[in-house]
């Protein structure tokens, strides 16, 4: 279940990467459009600190800790909204580049926390 | 950008911001930067935190400078949300530790493997992490310097 959801919000995350990259080279700022995505690949990521919860809870181990796996669930959670927010506040190009470099971490934190969960396990 | 930088010293009026108003070092292309120094600041502070904790005698070496780099990287943050001239300099200063120990500590790892059993944020020159480390401080004193002649 986790596997699953790990590997869809690092393919959705990456498609934001591309669109809101696509903006910052088209020199625009994000929009209405580009939140919409935001808030759908943020909920993923609530999803996924949901079910990383529920699993461990059942008494489930990441394969490389407890600790680590939840750090990089916080993380993952907070790196798209965090950087929706900055987009709020800079209302040019560079807001669209932040929210993809942001939505490029997340992707990286996804395949971090596929291997500390360990493959597709679970 | 063309200026030259003599006369560019500090007393010049013109080269002062508005009163009242601080050289702004976060907006634009700097949000951007904000953006990857808050994610480098929170990744070397929490890996560091829990190594040094967790498995200090492993890699004492490689943990403690791990925490360097966490410090150097929310010194960069603030200052580049913060603003202003002093803060552009004290920038400038961290961004060049920054490259510099980026350098050493790479170069450090590869002629004497056996200081690092455990890998740093800096390690080869940051390759794990995507060459971010060594972009980072490099594409920061680009900006910094920009944000100078641009005020």
């Amino acid at each position: 279940m986790i596997g699953a959801v790990t590997i869809l919000l690092a393919v959705t995350a990456l498609v934001l990467a591309a669109w809101c990259g696509h903006a910052a080279y088209r020199d625009q700022p994000t929009k209405d459009w580009h939140f919409i995505g935001m808030a759908v690949v943020s909920v993923l990521g609530l999803v996924q600190l949901a079910v990383g919860i529920v699993q461990l809870a059942r008494g489930e181990k990441p394969d490389q800790g407890t600790a680590i796996f939840v750090a990089y669930l916080l993380g993952a959670g907070l790196a798209v909204p965090i950087g929706a927010f900055m987009s709020l506040a800079e209302r040019t190009r560079w807001g669209s580049a932040t929210v993809s470099a942001a939505a490029v971490v997340l992707a990286v934190l996804e395949v971090r926390l596929f291997d500390i969960w360990g493959g597709t396990g679970g | 950008m063309a200026e030259t930088t003599s006369g560019t010293g500090r007393d010049d009026a013109a080269g002062q911001p508005a009163p009242g108003r601080r050289l702004a070092l976060g907006q634009g292309p700097g949000r951007l930067l904000v953006m990857l120094y808050g994610v480098f600041t929170v990744a070397a502070a929490s890996r560091s935190i829990y190594q040094l904790i967790a498995q200090y005698e492993k890699a004492p070496l490689a943990y403690s400078l791990s925490a360097v780099s966490a410090a150097v990287y929310a010194f960069i943050t603030l200052s580049l949300v913060r603003g202003g001239e002093g803060a552009r300099k004290a920038a400038l200063v961290c961004c060049t530790a920054e490259l510099l120990g980026v350098l050493t500590v790479g170069t450090w790892a590869l002629l004497d493997a056996s200081a690092f059993p455990d890998q740093t944020v800096w390690s080869y020159y940051g390759a794990p992490y995507l060459f971010i480390p060594i972009l980072l401080p490099v594409t920061g004193l680009l900006w910094l310097r920009r944000a100078r002649t641009d005020s």
